[in-house]
């Protein structure tokens, strides 16, 4: 007779960055069933942009996700720029571009590094560190701030490239080319770290579709998806941006951690690509629409409507839907879905069958950003009574939803059956 | 087992440390002395780039009292003296996006290269006046 445990991992737990509670079945060692708990870290960030003008929601957009903060600042201008038309000028939009690749190039390094911290490779993990280093020297050149850049504004962006920092840019392209192949061969090609991260955490391709994965988790079970290709923002549609899956590489995707490892890695090579391309076709003209602020201000102030913007952050799609009342200065509602919103939902696939000291490698596979998620989730907890919506839950709602559609129209319809 | 990583390792050996170095070279016995001592021998911070966002100096006498760096700040860091018609700025509160120097229209506001500025006090983060030199002095 086998007896199930129940052990809770989190909500503060060394393998964890993030308050987030997992709550584990284990046989033995092995982890039968798993259910996510997140809510420890809701900031009312939306309610906060409701007495705040758009501009000041710039920044408040930035303090969402402290890695993909410039992700979530393009993603909102884009948002408030598509309901109030505005433009963008091509150079605005190059170095846009520029920034995203430069944020995706050390959010990736950074969890390569943490992945490696996680099984205990803790060499790799310094590494990885000091790598990172070089992209956030460029950060702080271009932007003057390590971690919020403050570089886009509606309609452009606030600062230009200089010839001094694309020298610092090449540079750093030409130090990643040198330096990061050993760093994918130390990891990828060690069997310790193959052993215990191969076959761990599986997502199949078809599981990744049913549950809706983005970005590099559903790249790596073998999913073609990227923003970047299929819809293309800023300045991606000059580059042939193709997506980075498991297969073209390694002739199958097995949607396990390594093959995430390997897909975050080599869109390392692919951002430095897309950087260099950038580098060399920036156009030259303003790189912002309106620089008198008063005059974007007035401007918004008078838009009226509901906008959207969706990008490819480093960690997946995100999306942010921003309203805004003619007449009135403050944001009306803005709504963020943020990636990891998205992959949270596999964690409980991931779980099952692997051993309970795996459990802080799979949570961190999918680059988990809760601060980012926790937006999403409570307000899900005031309506179902702070219970987490399941997936069983959401398809019965689903259901019911589409029958109530076909009752309503049987009683539209003659002879219909809603008189029966 | 010699792995990928050895080499790597061995190189590092013979590179220059990686990290800027700490303020102090040794966990000193008494921190609080040690920051309480002018005269501390601590390794000097690591300069800032060009575009450094730091802490905000204020020319009074410039300011003709628009409210319009009011209406930008995302944080509330600056707070209107309707008597004076001058502002004051918390710099606690201030989250370093530089809006306001951009949308002020004499230029009286200007991100300094102070970063150090945490204090005891709460009242050494109110800046009421920097005059009308800009602050360059590193902390």
């Amino acid at each position: 007779m086998s007896t199930t445990y129940t052990i809770p991992v989190g909500p503060v737990h060394v393998g964890l960055k993030e308050p987030i509670t997992a709550w584990l079945e284990l046989e033995g060692e092995r982890i039968v069933n798993a259910r996510v708990r997140p809510g420890a870290i809701h900031r009312g960030i939306e309610f906060m942009a409701r007495e705040r003008n758009p501009i000041q929601v710039i920044y408040l957009s930035e303090r969402i996700c402290g890695i993909c903060s410039f992700s979530h600042v393009i993603c909102f201008i884009r948002a408030v720029e598509d309901l109030a038309q505005m433009n963008v000028p091509v150079r605005g939009q190059y170095i846009r571009s520029l920034v995203l690749e430069l944020e995706r190039v050390h959010s990736h390094l950074l969890w390569s590094g943490v992945a490696c911290y996680t099984i205990g490779f803790d060499s790799a993990f310094h590494l990885g560190m000091q790598m990172r280093e070089r992209v956030m020297d460029v950060l702080e050149l271009l932007s003057g701030n390590r971690v919020n850049y403050g570089v886009a504004t509606f309609g452009g962006v606030r600062w230009d490239v200089t010839p001094e920092l694309e020298k610092a840019l090449r540079g750093m392209v030409r130090y990643y080319r040198q330096e990061f192949t050993p760093f994918r061969e130390i990891v990828m090609e060690d069997p310790v770290a193959q052993a215990r991260m191969r076959n761990v955490g599986v997502l199949t391709r078809d599981e990744a579709v049913r549950y809706s994965a983005v970005g590099p988790t559903a790249r790596a079970s073998g999913l073609r998806i990227d923003l970047r290709k299929s819809s293309p923002y800023e300045a991606y549609a000059d580059f042939d941006v193709e997506p980075v899956v498991p297969q073209d590489y390694f002739g199958e995707a097995h949607g396990d951690v390594l093959d995430r490892f390997a897909v975050r890695v080599l869109e390392v090579y692919q951002s430095l690509d897309i950087i260099e391309k950038i580098l060399d076709g920036l156009p030259e003209g303003p790189f912002v629409e309106e620089a008198n602020l008063n005059k974007v201000m007035a401007s918004l102030k008078k838009a009226d409507g509901t906008g959207w913007g969706i990008i490819e952050a480093p960690r997946g799609d995100d999306t942010h839907i921003v309203s805004l009342k003619g007449g009135v200065d403050n944001v009306l509602w803005w709504k963020v879905r943020a990636p990891t919103y998205a992959n949270a939902v596999s964690w409980p696939i991931m779980f099952r069958g692997n051993e309970l000291a795996d459990a802080p490698l799979i949570i961190n596979s999918i680059d988990p950003c809760i601060s980012c998620m926790e937006r999403m989730l409570v307000t899900d907890e005031r309506e179902y009574r702070s219970e987490v919506v399941t997936r069983s839950e959401l398809v019965k709602r689903s259901r019911q939803k589409t029958f109530e559609l076909g009752s309503l129209k049987s009683k539209y319809v003659p002879g219909g059956g809603a008189e029966q | 087992m010699i792995t990928r990583i050895v080499p790597q390792l061995l190189k590092q050996l013979f590179s220059r440390v990686a990290t800027n170095p700490f303020p102090a070279v040794h966990m000193p016995p008494s921190l609080t002395e040690v920051m309480n001592n002018p005269d501390a021998p601590l390794s000097p911070p690591v300069p800032v780039g060009k575009r450094f966002r730091g802490r905000l100096s204020y020319d009074r006498s410039k300011c003709i009292g628009c409210r319009l760096c009011i209406k930008v700040c995302p944080a509330n860091a600056t707070e209107y003296l309707p008597g004076e018609k001058k502002i004051v700025i918390h710099n606690d509160r201030c989250c370093f996006c530089a809006q306001c120097t951009e949308i002020c229209p004499v230029k009286c506001l200007k991100m300094g290269s102070e970063y150090m500025i945490s204090s005891y006090e709460r009242r050494a983060n109110v800046v009421t006046d920097t005059g009308p030199a800009p602050e360059t002095r590193q902390a």
